[in-house]
């Protein structure tokens, strides 16, 4: 049962009513599809699935233009839809050794086996708008023959160690971090953050991070703000397999297939007479094509680790409790937005004041009209 | 809303192998819109928050339908709490017709279907954000309070490692240090709402936005007092009949506002009051920020003195009779 | 005032406070004991291991091995790394004091002269807006700076005034013991004259028991009634102030004490 209408009710019944209208724009322009989306504007749909906390392209595309194009607005739709989904498990953790590499580079060495892949990256396009891609779209969707070959390997991939691992055979790499099975994972989205953060949870809470928060803060480490001397050991960016453990079968299914973009970061050395220097490590990992962020994630999760190596803790970015504290859009934009909302009643409160300290104010003048010093008890 | 759309989907569509499905998923919402095993999680950090009065219970803060900042701590709690029976009323601003008011009201009706009401009298559970009901509230009552910034020494100290430690050692130095300040440079105590309260005589608590106005009515209250903060994942309690003390200085006492004048609809004395600017000559008038309130005032034949003068909108019956009802009560 | 001594019993015993940094030394196997109303001074250069010994004692840092011990205001010695952390936090604010050497270390700057030195009183339950007041500019006089200053922040204030604001901050508690870094470090030579005057002139009336780390010799003479030398450390000398600076034994001691100039 709800109650009669006032005038606050009628206001949002029709504001969802106009918003409806506008997302749907011009009704003689035909309406975009939700595989349009996920299929044309993947990159925007990988970020949705990353900051979303959720693989599905699908989901992440209809979200998407729900919201009209407003990507933080669709990274918030797409979580609330998670937070409803059951849960059975977790996965395995995904193998990036084992993956179907589409794009594969290190700056760290000229060449290595398994080679450097560019693959469908933007780097070294001239970004000159091409007015081409403004003429009429395809009439129909159905031309299916020119579709690039995918997924369907006519050459086997050749062997791509990964160069943390070649790196770590010689000693040079501090070694990653150790690895207990039976740790329970930590996840954000079931228990609040608390600092110190555990590694887990630290790494969690970079890859939901806002991309442009992360980028500003890895930019600021390139900077001097927490400098780190880093180098893109590896960017990897393809399918891997993602596993599941099935107690009740007692062996590992395969579910399916995802897209990840992985960057190893080799960063500032550290030893010292006791123990032999050795590069140290960033990490960053995202959902489909997500190089910025990822990488961006790694020089952050470098920065914030400063303790581990005894380097001094004072540019922003190794501020865990500040970086992890501010890096969820959702959080932050909701907080920043909710200023929006009616704040009458302690504006008035504060109006109170401010008129009787007046008051009081040019009490003490015409008191005191020589004497113009702010009069404290 | 959401999950009642389908997609738009040709069924030759060339799938990407990361992302084979099929139709949209139809989903059906568990009562209150929280799976029980979250409300579960929930009750149980609101009872550690009962049998701790004041004291800041962390919890698994989950993504709510609405924006963080915009009640989903109270959301929450409210939804932990609520049953079928339950009768639920919902004010922003001590009014149940502020746009976030009816949007969470219509949340619950939707998602719990629970019966909703104007009226302070008939509900058992109160949410509400910024005030607390004129009517004194009773044994039966729950009132929920959405709060922005649970930790009352958060502006003195940004590190949560630190103000822990303050609570658990009950370092409270800071607060009367910030206090002595403002006697020190305004002659007053600056703070207006969200004014620090002692409970129980052991822990510092940040009693949400409510001008100080309210404060006086958390001490004693015969209803249950819970506060929700999604953003920030925190739950906190003063149990009924509970003391609860703002923070003063012996010399300095503390004052909650004062007005000078009654409410121009209903003549209501010693409540707090909006100010609403009429025209840009300085007009004004003041009116009862509880709606529910100044409504029952009303019916029982109180007036202000511009009561017949008042446009609709704001809440007066009109001089025409609009065919806005003044808010029915629960059906 | 200091307690009446009961059973003999040392304000203060140290035993034995070793502190290693991985292979380095920070000091090792220091002993000695302190009593109401004296005035140790730890004098070394730097890298002596003065300021760790100072921390250890303090309980900003942990020692390796060793034990300290205090005398609680109800009579019992306690071993301080044994007490809880709220025990410990309660003991700094109130029953002790640390002067840092830089002033803004131990001071609030952000609030004022008046609030810095009411906020012990606040922290254990000072209630009365006027009494604090009237309290902190009491104090504000008696560490000579001006009561109209009551409402300005430190930033305004010479290093000097910030200093002597920081003892009053210290002081308002009526303390038994007060831990001092090279409080007169980075001062004027006429400013230092003038903080010393006035902590000797408090540390007597008041009854302090004060434990000062300075590489100065001159301040230890003039405020302290025992010292002990450092030097890598170890304590390499110790004794009655007079006596060691008059009459040096180690070769250490002798060194520093020829190197002064006597102006």
């Amino acid at each position: 049962m709800y109650v009669a209408a006032k005038g606050g009710e009628k206001a949002i019944t029709k504001a969802h009513a106009l918003l409806a209208e506008r997302r749907r724009g011009d009704p003689s322009v035909p309406e975009v599809r939700v595989d349009q989306i996920a299929q044309q504007l993947s990159i925007a749909v990988d970020r949705v699935m990353t900051e979303g906390s959720l693989y599905d392209r699908d989901l992440a595309a209809l979200a998407i233009k729900q919201a009209r194009g407003d990507l933080i607005e669709a990274i918030f739709l797409l979580r609330a839809f998670r937070t409803t989904l059951p849960r059975f498990g977790f996965s395995q953790p995904i193998d990036t050794a084992a993956m179907l590499v589409e794009r594969r580079i290190s700056a760290t060495f000229k060449d290595l086996p398994g080679g450097q892949l560019l693959g469908p990256t933007f780097d070294y396009t001239h970004r000159l708008l091409d007015f081409a891609l403004a003429a009429e779209a395809d009439a129909e969707a159905g031309g299916a023959e020119g579709r690039p070959d995918r997924g369907e390997a006519h050459t086997p991939q050749p062997a791509m160690p990964r160069v943390t691992d070649l790196l770590d055979a010689e000693g040079l790499l501090e070694p990653d971090a150790p690895f207990n099975a039976a740790d329970p994972v930590g996840d954000l989205t079931r228990a609040p953050m608390a600092f110190p953060a555990a590694r887990s949870l630290r790494l969690q809470n970079l890859a939901r991070g806002d991309e442009g928060f992360l980028l500003a803060l890895g930019y600021s480490t390139q900077r001097g703000f927490g400098r780190t001397h880093p180098f893109v050991g590896e960017i990897r960016m393809g399918q891997v397999a993602l596993e599941f453990f099935s107690e009740d079968l007692s062996f590992t299914v395969t579910l399916g297939r995802i897209t990840v973009t992985e960057c190893q970061m080799v960063a500032q050395f550290t030893g010292s007479a006791k123990a032999p220097p050795q590069f140290t490590r960033g990490y960053g990992l995202a959902f489909g094509q997500q190089e910025r962020k990822a990488m961006a994630m790694s020089l952050v999760d470098r920065a914030l680790r400063c303790d581990e190596f005894g380097e001094e803790r004072k540019a922003p970015a190794q501020d865990e409790e500040f970086v992890l504290s501010h890096s969820d859009n959702v959080q932050a934009t909701g907080f920043v937005e909710h200023l929006k909302l009616p704040h009458y009643v302690d504006f008035q409160a504060e109006l109170d004041l401010v008129r009787t300290m007046r008051r009081e104010f040019a009490g003490r003048r015409a008191a005191n009209p020589e004497n113009d010093a702010e009069a404290a008890e | 809303m959401h999950g009642n759309e389908t997609a738009n989907r040709p069924d030759e569509l060339d799938v990407a192998p990361d992302a084979k499905r099929g139709a949209m998923p139809d989903w059906d919402y568990n009562f209150a819109y929280l799976d029980e095993q979250t409300k579960r999680m929930i009750r149980r950090a609101i009872l550690k928050a009962i049998a701790v009065p004041g004291y800041q219970v962390p919890f698994a803060s989950r993504e709510m339908p609405m924006p963080y900042g915009w009640g989903t701590g109270g959301v929450q709690v409210t939804a932990a709490i609520l049953g079928p029976h339950d009768i639920l009323k919902v004010i922003d601003q001590g009014a149940d017709d502020t746009t976030n008011a009816v949007a969470i009201r219509g949340f619950f009706a939707k998602t719990a279907k629970v019966a909703t009401t104007l009226n302070t009298r008939d509900a058992s559970i109160i949410q509400t954000r910024h005030r607390i009901p004129e009517r004194v509230l009773t044994e039966d009552q729950i009132i929920v309070f959405q709060v922005p910034i649970p930790e009352p020494l958060r502006f003195l100290e940004p590190r949560e490692t630190e103000t822990r430690k303050m609570h658990a050692l009950e370092e409270y130095g800071l607060m009367h240090v910030k206090l002595y300040e403002d006697i020190a440079s305004h002659g007053h105590i600056a703070t207006t709402y969200a004014y620090p309260v002692m409970v129980g005589d052991r822990y510092v608590m940040d009693p949400s936005p409510t001008p100080k106005f309210d404060n006086p009515k958390i001490d004693r209250c015969a209803a249950l007092q819970l506060y929700g903060a999604g953003r920030e994942k925190r739950i906190y309690a003063v149990p009924p009949h509970t003391k609860v003390k703002s923070l003063d200085f012996e010399d300095y006492p503390f004052e909650p506002q004062k007005f000078d004048r009654p409410c121009a609809l209903c003549a209501a004395e010693g409540v707090y009051l909006d100010e609403v600017i009429l025209d840009d000559r300085g007009g004004r008038m003041f009116v009862c920020s509880d709606s529910n309130y100044c409504q029952e005032r009303r019916e029982a034949g109180h007036a202000g003195d511009m009561l017949g003068d008042v446009p609709p909108q704001i809440g007066g019956q009109g001089t025409g009779g609009t065919g806005d009802t003044g808010g029915g009560a629960a059906e | 005032m200091s307690q009446a001594l009961e059973d003999g019993d040392p304000l203060l015993r140290a035993s034995g406070v070793t502190k290693f940094y991985g292979e380095r030394t920070g000091c090792l196997d220091v002993s000695f004991e302190l009593w109401p109303g004296e005035v140790l001074a730890v004098v070394g250069e730097s890298g002596s291991g003065k300021t760790t010994l100072l921390n250890c004692l303090a309980t900003s840092l942990i020692p390796t091995s060793g034990v300290v011990e205090y005398r609680m205001r109800d009579g019992r010695m306690r071993d301080l790394f044994r007490l809880g952390e709220a025990e410990r936090r309660l003991l700094l604010r109130t029953d002790w004091g640390f002067v840092h050497q830089n002033p803004a270390a131990g001071l609030r700057m952000a609030v004022s002269a008046g609030a810095n030195v009411g906020e012990r009183l606040m922290a254990v339950g000072a209630r009365n807006y006027g009494a604090i007041r009237r309290t902190a500019g009491d104090w504000l006089g008696r560490v000579e700076i001006a009561e109209e200053r009551i409402d300005d922040s430190p930033r305004a204030f010479s290093g000097g005034m910030r200093q002597r604001l920081q003892i009053a901050r210290n002081l308002v508690t009526n303390p038994r013991l007060i831990f001092m870094d090279e409080p007169t470090g980075g001062l004027d030579v006429s400013v230092q004259a003038r903080l010393l005057d006035l902590l000797r002139g408090l540390v007597a009336d008041l009854g302090l028991s004060v434990i000062i780390v300075t590489h100065d010799l001159a301040v230890a003479r003039l405020l302290s009634h025992r010292m002990i030398v450092m030097k890598d450390g170890r304590v390499v000398e110790s004794g009655l102030t007079d006596q060691v600076l008059d009459d040096p034994q180690a070769p250490y001691t002798q060194l520093l004490v020829s190197a002064i100039l006597q102006v």
